[in-house]
């Protein structure tokens, strides 16, 4: 029974392979696109375990200063001869060559079991390893980047996170530029007893608690959430079409359901049935999907390595490693998401009495209560998104407040464009022109899921490139202010960037440093710098709010300027009191916009900060001269110092690097959007494909009163383009509300910083035009094969009823 | 002669090779009259209203309407002959769902470009369609329904109607009632009438009839 029942079930497929293909294809294509997002996730985060797990840090606690600020190397001796048993660690960033690495010192005799990450002590390793020159441990990769520079001898090391090399702490200390520093050291988790409290031997440090998520972790969960939210939305785009030819199946198999019941079928084996053959697609389809799903990712990861490397510091390799846990999530997201599209059709069959009508439920028909509810639904969720905007806050409020708007946007557009349709039939003059807005009315059931699909993807692509084009605009305003200097000039050693100083100050305007040190700021990461008192701050800096005279208190060290975004994620503003590192306190007098960067910023006077971190690193210099002397003067400093090319940089260069980084950051999501528009595109064309079989009875009597078929084909390819537009027009409103949220609510939440909006008209234009032609392709086949028709096919309608 | 068939022969592709479905068919029908096409199922019946109407062509054979003959017309041509010169009622009705009872009236006269809207008041009050104009096909009944389609053949004033078992899903008293209405219309436009039907008992209600079997002309 059981298998004559799947038999007859099955022979649907078999009859219509288009049908089939486009079920298939639909869960497939949003598993590939969910799983690919997941395979991207998952990579990162497996990376910045790995980094956050380096030296046992997820799992030994240290000592640290709270101020972020390195510690004299003393106080590891002191801790040493009080009985605690601790190890230092230095860490650092630095260049070699063009490459920028982060340098990892450690103390291999100190170092606890728990925190060796390379046995360096194995075989005769330990001597080479804490002489110099000392060797550098580094993954695969990143011993790969370092095979044309000049660096201590290298080891490949397995375990150790990308863009890290760990080396011996005298070392580090030589090539970090920091004598008898370290940044923080190790407690051993079991301790000798009868210590001294800490508090009383080194009073100005604090323990940190072992943690399972570092920095990178916490800072890139935005971008991470974005890439999720972006993924999502392609999912629930592909399942549109699944839920269509579901629920079309369904209702073309009502016949074959009633008749399977009446000769005996139980309605629950029926249902059973139904289920096991979703089930056989959705394993199909997933294992395709994730596997295409690997090839989308293994094509966009490259760029978003890039992206977390230029806008995080975050090392992610470039390459695709295959998780089980990832490709199994991605299975299973079909298996749900198909039974999740299905769930209404298998409700409605568990329902269906034996003897209701076994013609085809017409769509065309479908009740206008039921279409009123979709309405009252949709206002529900939009006064919902209403809300969440006025009262809602964090980042989670604001990616709800993006679900809810395109929900009910989705759910709106059939009551829209039915209204939109009801005046078009108004309007119409002639028989034709009112058949034609009628019947389009009529058809909207049929499509609307398709043409939702459309509106969800449509409005993504304006908002998204509303947003980005918006960020580009006020992101190349700001390089213009930020970047004001024409030369940037980093030295290599502190005498030879002395040198460089005054062989400057007789060639150029004026020669301004950059000296900066790294710390916490109201427990944040952040880089506090010193700038000199000089009109090229005065008259570019992109200040949003400052106290009076601003710059002369900034001169005068009586405060600091924070960046955007640290004053929003802490709630800071102007007169607030901060802590810089090293105990000292600065009142804000001004806040300025400082896009791009996820951590916290200061600036200080540069007398101010020479003052308090007399240990600054002195290196880089920017040069103000007269713009046509800059390369002559470039070309000098090279010639004289011998600095290689990347230590002498253009402001030009720097804003062509800068906008790379720019346009990388923002490549992922425009891929997804146009992948999400094609997904988009497939479901309209999946439906007008299986709505074209359908609407031959409606289409041949008009035939038979006297239209020819090329006319009727050119009337369903209008009709599919009138929609298309109209789909379009709909998604401008909610792609600019959309826009809206992502700059005022998601950026803020996420970056730190909100950005003005900018209206795109011309990208809306072209959005457009590509949606007409995504809607035009996708009605030319089902247009083409009714032009193409045989009258016999068209009189099979009329014979067929017989 | 309003219309005239001249040794008509059809094919249909099968799996097996052509299937000869007319036979050399040679008929006539003059202006103002009516006649019955019989024949058992597979007979051709509807294949020869179809070739009629300009829906299909003949494989061989000349079919004059109104003098012309309209094999070998191209798709426009026979698409404005069935717009102006012929009008179809189809058994199953095929009225335009997405239309109300009114529009569904007017459609083919407007399609013709013969609007008349007191004709099509007479047409509605004589159809017992008055009161339900504002209405959509699916809430009519089925004898509605067919007085719907018939109306909308006759609002246009074709030359010649014809029918495909029109009354052929109703019931035995609401077709007789549906059929003396057409008749009773046709005759008032003056149309010629071709009317496909099983029964002997409708086929001899009109002026003459001619039996199909096997896709010959008995």
């Amino acid at each position: 029974m059981v298998w004559t029942g799947l038999t007859a079930l099955l022979s649907h497929w078999r009859r219509r392979p288009v049908q089939l293909a486009m079920l298939l294809l639909g869960l497939s294509l949003a598993t590939a696109l969910w799983s690919a997002i997941q395979a991207i996730n998952g990579e990162a985060r497996a990376s910045y375990d790995r980094a956050a797990a380096i030296l046992g840090q997820d799992r030994i606690a240290q000592l640290v200063r709270e101020d972020g600020a390195r510690i004299d190397q003393q106080v590891f001796v002191r801790l040493r001869r009080a009985g605690w048993l601790v190890s230092p660690v230095i860490e650092g960033e630095m260049r070699f060559g063009d490459v920028r690495l982060r340098v990892l010192g450690i103390d291999p005799l100190t170092l606890p079991p728990q925190a060796q990450q390379v046995d360096v002590a194995a075989g005769d390793e330990l001597l080479p390893f804490i002489t110099a020159p000392g060797v550098l441990y580094a993954a695969p990769e990143t011993a790969a980047r370092l095979t044309e520079q000049a660096t201590p001898p290298v080891r490949v090391a397995e375990g150790l996170p990308p863009g890290t090399v760990l080396t011996d702490i005298g070392q580090a200390q030589v090539l970090l530029g920091a004598k008898d520093k370290i940044s923080r050291l190790l407690l051993w988790p079991d301790q000798p007893i009868g210590r001294p409290p800490l508090k009383v031997t080194v009073p100005g440090l604090t323990v940190r608690e072992p943690s399972e998520t570092g920095d990178l972790a916490r800072l890139t969960d935005s971008f991470h959430l974005n890439l999720t939210a972006f993924g999502f939305l392609a999912f629930a785009v592909g399942l549109f079409i699944v839920h269509s030819a579901i629920g079309l199946a369904f209702e073309q198999r009502r016949q074959v359901f009633r008749t399977l019941r009446a000769l005996g079928l139980p309605t629950r084996v029926l249902v059973l049935l139904l289920i096991a053959e979703l089930l056989i697609f959705a394993l199909l389809a997933g294992l395709v999907g994730v596997a295409l799903g690997y090839v989308v990712a293994s094509a966009l990861l490259p760029d978003v390595a890039a992206t977390l490397r230029g806008l995080y510091g975050a090392d992610v390799p470039g390459t695709l490693s295959i998780r089980p846990a990832v490709w199994a999530a991605g299975l299973a997201i079909a298996v749900i998401g198909t039974l999740v599209a299905a769930a209404q059709s298998l409700w409605r069959l568990w329902h269906l009495p034996l003897l209701a009508p076994a013609q085809p439920r017409a769509w065309a028909r479908a009740s206008e209560r039921a279409l009123r509810a979709q309405g009252v639904t949709a206002m529900v969720l939009l006064l919902a998104a209403a809300g969440i905007a006025q009262f809602g806050s964090g980042l989670e409020a604001g990616f709800a407040l993006l679900a809810v708007l395109l929900l009910g946007a989705a759910l709106a557009l059939p009551l829209v464009l039915t209204g939109i349709l009801h005046l078009g039939d108004r309007l119409a003059r002639g028989p034709l022109a009112e058949w034609f807005w009628a019947d389009t009315r009529q058809q909207l059931p049929g499509l609307s899921l398709a043409l939702m699909a459309l509106l969800l993807a449509l409005a993504a692509n304006v908002g998204v490139s509303t947003m980005v084009s918006s960020f580009r605009l006020t992101f190349i305003g700001w390089l213009d202010q930020r970047l004001a200097s024409e030369l940037y000039v980093t030295a290599r050693t502190e005498a030879e960037a002395t040198a460089i100083h005054d062989w400057l100050v007789q060639r150029s305007d004026a020669v301004l440093p950059i000296w900066s040190i790294e710390g916490r700021v109201a427990g944040q990461p952040a880089a506090i710098y010193g700038v000199a008192d000089h009109a090229t701050y005065r008259d570019n800096w992109p200040i949003l709010s400052a106290v009076p005279e601003v710059w002369d208190r900034i001169a005068k060290g009586e405060g600091a300027l924070i960046n955007e975004q640290l004053a929003r994620r802490q709630g800071l503003g102007l007169g607030d009191q901060i802590t810089l590192p090293g105990g000292w306190r600065a009142s804000i007098v001004g806040v300025y916009a400082d896009y791009g960067n996820p951590i916290g910023q200061v600036i200080i006077g540069i007398d101010t900060l020479v003052r308090h971190y007399p240990d600054v690193s002195r290196l880089r210099y920017a040069i103000r001269i007269a713009p046509g002397k800059a390369e002559a003067l470039a070309r000098g400093l090279r010639a004289e110092f011998g600095l290689p090319a990347q230590n002498v940089i253009d402001q030009a260069g720097i804003k062509v690097f800068s906008l790379e980084v720019f346009e990388r950051t923002f490549n992922v999501t425009a891929a997804l959007n146009v992948l999400t528009l094609g997904v988009a595109g497939l479901a309209m064309f999946a439906s007008l494909m299986t709505l074209s079989g359908m609407r031959l009875p409606q289409l041949a009597p008009v035939w038979a009163m006297g239209l020819t078929r090329r006319h009727l084909a050119w009337l369903e390819l209008s009709r599919g383009l009138l929609l298309a537009a109209l789909t379009m027009l709909a998604a401008v409103p909610v792609g600019i509300a959309l826009a809206f949220v992502l700059l005022a609510v998601v950026n803020v939440e996420a970056f730190g910083w909100r950005l003005p909006m900018y209206l795109f008209p011309g990208d809306w234009a072209r959005l457009a035009a590509l949606a007409l032609l995504a809607a035009g392709l996708a009605a030319v086949v089902p247009a083409w094969r009714l032009a193409r028709l045989s009258p016999s096919d068209l009189l099979k309608v009329f014979a067929h009823e017989r | 002669m309003l219309l005239r068939l001249h040794r008509i022969d059809k094919f249909y592709p099968t799996g097996e090779g052509p299937l000869h479905v007319l036979h050399g068919i040679d008929l006539s029908l003059e202006a103002g009259k009516s006649l019955a096409l019989t024949g058992e199922s597979g007979s051709g019946k509807s294949t020869l209203l179809h070739l009629v109407a300009g829906l299909d062509s003949p494989d061989a054979g000349e079919i004059h309407l109104g003098g012309t003959n309209i094999v070998g017309l191209n798709d426009t041509a026979l698409a404005a002959l069935r717009r102006r010169t012929v009008g179809l009622v189809f058994q199953q009705f095929n009225l335009i769902p997405s239309l109300n009872v009114a529009a569904n009236l007017a459609f083919q006269a407007r399609l013709a470009g013969r609007p008349d809207p007191v004709w099509l008041k007479v047409l509605a009050e004589r159809l017992g369609l008055a009161k339900v104009l504002t209405r959509y096909p699916e809430q009519l009944s089925t004898g509605q329904q067919q007085r719907v389609a018939i109306g909308r053949t006759l609002a246009a004033r074709p030359r010649l109607v014809l029918a495909d078992e029109p009354t052929g899903n109703l019931d035995e008293a609401t077709g007789d009632a549906v059929l003396d209405l057409m008749l009773s219309l046709v005759a008032e436009t003056g149309a010629a009438l071709l009317m496909v039907t099983h029964s002997n008992r409708l086929a001899n209600r009109l002026n003459a009839r001619v039996h199909l079997h096997a896709g010959r002309l008995a």
